[in-house]
């Protein structure tokens, strides 16, 4: 089945090709970053999490929403949706992937890894964090590939991948859960020491991941002629329409709670990524890009219905750049800025340190290229 | 003797694997049977006394030679295990408009706190850090991944990361501590390999006026315990449910 | 099928001509030879387990010291203080001589050093 990934046209190829690149670029900056340290990157004693956490953060947030488009055809039977679940599997194994590639990227002696698992310790969340991920990679696996597979042979999928699937979606909202405890549960770090940080990890995962699910849809209609219907990504930007509109509520409703109270700790936070400092006005543009930026997605979906495609791909790019942003690189800069200690330190990523990002970027691009392919190749092909 | 120092071994060794476990229950039996004589180590630093002598950094020094703490240039790499901050930084939610220019030249010492219910020893994924049974929280160097959890727990900035290899940045090696590796995080350690040897922790012994005073909190008749008795202390965050062992003293 | 077969006698052409070669020239396999302390007979276990197991012994020490806080060591040679740099270092004082021999034969990198001192009588020579 997996050959017919690697069959293609010259496009497809240097596309592949452009890929390993990037990769090999990210992996021997990685190289560079064992043998100095992190301190090549921009992270420091104060901005200890930097790019690589961001995204960590955010890839799992695009890795669990794959459940929306796996609750309704499961639970809901809309069978509509039978055509791009398997898409929705085949981007949450990718990005599951990329969760894991930054974590390893993030460890000061990766070589110690497997210490998670020799001295497990139900008392740290990213133990937690750990299990619930590599769990989620293994559903998405099996599911993915199983009922792939019997859709090829023309068969029934098997009979214990429905209790899988019914499994993966409560695991769908965990590993999103988890990590929104891994910051939430911090004393030390008032901006994410909230309860709503996980439900607002929640709706904005589910605003940017099935965006990105929109774009991948166009682009392989574009590309391989591959064409899903109009109505599936219609119900899909619905979706995102509504899991925008409690981001927005909820992201409002945090603003009003640490303004009208008035605590310092907790303001502090907000008017440095609001209004910046005297010296450190670094985070402003992304701060008030994101925000506004999910306003005007919001409202472009709810008037997309009646437009053409162009404007649904355009909100879903808005949509994904601004939950980066908010929850991926403000959130994770914001939280160490102020520092205990009231200083307001800069915290700029490294050549190296965007290398090795755009890197793992590219080893997941390569996955879900060559799952996509053979998955249209084999649509194509009947 | 100590039952406590002994580590017996002998001869289980040669039989193999499955002796590792025999090995250490028996070591944690013996670790046990010690708990009613835990220490609870504490430290004071008296204001007053640490302001006489401007500029003087004594204890830093001291603490930082003994240690092998690097001294890095770029201030983002710096590593520390015990350093001054203004009054302000350190308690901020304890300044008002009179002490901001009462204070204002008043630098505070800090360093690891040693919380008796420590934010940072739950994060930790790999249980490289904890809390022993003298209540210092300590960190296995080998056992450390790196992966920063602790750092963004702590709510007092007490860790540092080794973001490069430290060695070169250290002016000369104490040959009698180790150093550390690039990507582990270090921070103090309350001198746990002097206090077992009966020695005074390195700041407190270097401070020329007696500044800090060390003992077990666990023992009234301690110089501690009668000073907190009779001082007005204070503690950093102490909202934050940590309840640190190091106070201040007015 | 030819070719298969072919290919598998390269491979342990290949795969023998460094055992053939020491057998041409009557050389033997090279032996890491280590330099003992001379005056002393006996490390804190006996030399079958030191030879066989030190690693372990190490781990042992290691986590008795570092996480148990247990700072002495009893076994039938005697009380031993748990120090790799103190005790360890102080009789095999030559780490090249010692250490190294096996491990670079063997292609182990111990991380010992990168934070263990040699102690300055070691380190002078």
């Amino acid at each position: 089945m997996i050959e017919k990934a690697f069959k293609g046209t010259i496009g497809y190829w240097l596309w592949l090709c452009f890929l390993s690149a990037l990769a090999l670029a990210g992996f021997i900056s990685y190289l560079r970053q064992l043998d100095i340290g992190l301190g090549i990157t921009g992270m420091g004693r104060d901005v200890s999490w930097g790019l690589y956490i961001a995204n960590f953060t955010f890839f799992v947030g695009i890795a669990a929403s794959s459940v929306v488009v796996v609750l309704p055809y499961y639970l809901h039977d809309y069978k509509k949706f039978g055509d791009i679940i398997i898409l929705g599997e085949f981007l949450a194994v990718s990005s599951v992937v990329v969760t894991i590639l930054f974590i390893l990227v993030d460890l000061g002696v990766p070589s110690r890894v497997l210490n998670v698992l020799i001295y497990p310790s139900p008392s740290s969340l990213l133990f937690w964090d750990m299990v619930v991920l590599t769990g989620y990679l293994i559903l998405n696996i099996v599911i993915g590939w199983w009922s792939f597979d019997a859709k090829v042979k023309e068969i029934e999928p098997p009979i214990w991948i429905k209790p899988l699937v019914y499994i993966s979606i409560p695991w769908a909202i965990s590993i999103h859960t988890v990590t929104a405890f891994i910051y939430s549960g911090l004393s030390a770090k008032p901006l994410w020491h909230t309860a709503l940080l996980a439900p607002r990890f929640l709706a904005s995962a589910f605003a940017s991941g099935p965006s990105v699910l929109i774009v991948l849809c166009f682009i392989i209609r574009r590309w391989f002629g591959f064409n899903i219907e109009r109505d599936v990504i219609k119900k899909i930007a619905i979706i995102v329409t509504y899991a925008l509109s409690i981001h927005i509520f909820f992201m409002l409703a945090e603003i009003y709670t640490v303004l009208y109270s008035d605590l310092p700790s907790h303001k502090s936070h907000f008017e440095f990524l609001f209004l910046g400092v005297p010296g450190n006005r670094f985070l402003i543009p992304w701060t008030w890009g994101s925000t506004v930026g999910a306003i005007i997605a919001f409202v472009l979906f709810l008037i997309s219905h009646k437009k053409n495609d162009s404007l649904v791909i355009f909100a879903s790019i808005i949509t994904v750049v601004s939950i980066w942003l908010e929850k991926g690189f403000c959130l994770i800069i914001g939280g160490f800025v102020p520092t205990p200690f009231e200083e307001y330190p800069k915290y700029v990523p490294t050549i190296f340190e965007l290398f090795i990002t755009l890197g793992i970027y590219a080893a997941g691009g390569l996955i879900l290229t060559i799952l996509y392919k053979t998955v249209v190749s084999f649509r194509q092909s009947k | 003797m100590n039952r406590r120092d002994f580590l017996k071994i002998t001869g289980i060794l040669a039989i193999g694997a499955a002796s590792h476990q025999t090995a250490m229950i028996l070591l944690s039996s013996e670790v046990k049977g010690d708990q009613a004589k835990k220490k609870r180590w504490a430290m004071a630093i008296s204001f007053s006394a640490c302001v006489k002598r401007e500029g003087c950094r004594d204890c830093i020094d001291n603490c930082h030679l003994i240690h092998n703490v690097p001294e890095f240039t770029d201030n983002k790499d710096k590593i520390q295990w015990i350093w001054s901050s203004h009054y302000e930084s350190v308690f901020g939610e304890q300044t008002n408009m009179f002490t901001k220019g009462m204070l204002k030249n008043l630098s505070i010492l800090c360093l690891c706190n040693h919380c008796e219910n420590p934010p940072c020893v739950k994060v930790c994924p790999t249980k490289a850090t904890w809390k022993n049974k003298d209540g210092i929280i300590m960190i296995d160097y080998h056992r450390c991944i790196g992966c920063r959890y602790c750092m963004a727990a702590c709510p007092y900035d007490a860790r540092s990361f080794n973001w490069k290899d430290p060695k070169p940045f250290i002016k000369e090696i104490n040959r009698d501590f180790p150093t550390r590796a690039k990507g582990v995080v270090e921070k103090c350690n309350f001198c746990e390999e002097r206090i077992t040897q009966g020695l005074l922790p390195a700041c407190v012994e270097a401070c020329p006026e007696k500044a800090l005073t060390f003992g077990d909190l666990n023992d009234p008749e301690s110089d501690i315990s009668r000073l907190l008795k009779t001082r007005f202390s204070i503690q950093r965050k102490p909202h934050l449910g940590t309840d640190p062992k190091v106070f201040y003293l007015f | 099928m030819k070719k298969i077969i072919l290919g598998l006698i390269l491979f342990l052409l290949v795969a023998f001509l460094p055992l053939g070669y020491n057998i041409y020239t009557g050389k033997k396999a090279y032996i890491p030879v280590i330099k003992a302390p001379e005056d002393k007979k006996e490390c804190v276990e006996n030399v079958f387990i030191m030879r066989k197991r030190h690693n372990i012994v190490l781990e042992k020490w290691r986590d008795a010291s570092v996480r148990h806080g247990i700072k002495k060591y009893v076994s039938l040679n005697g009380t031993y203080k748990i120090s790799l740099t103190g005790t360890c270092l102080g009789c095999h004082s030559d780490k090249t001589q010692f250490c190294d021999r096996c491990h670079d034969y063997a292609g182990v990198k111990p991380r010992c050093w990168d934070c263990h001192n040699i102690p300055d009588k070691v380190a002078e020579k």
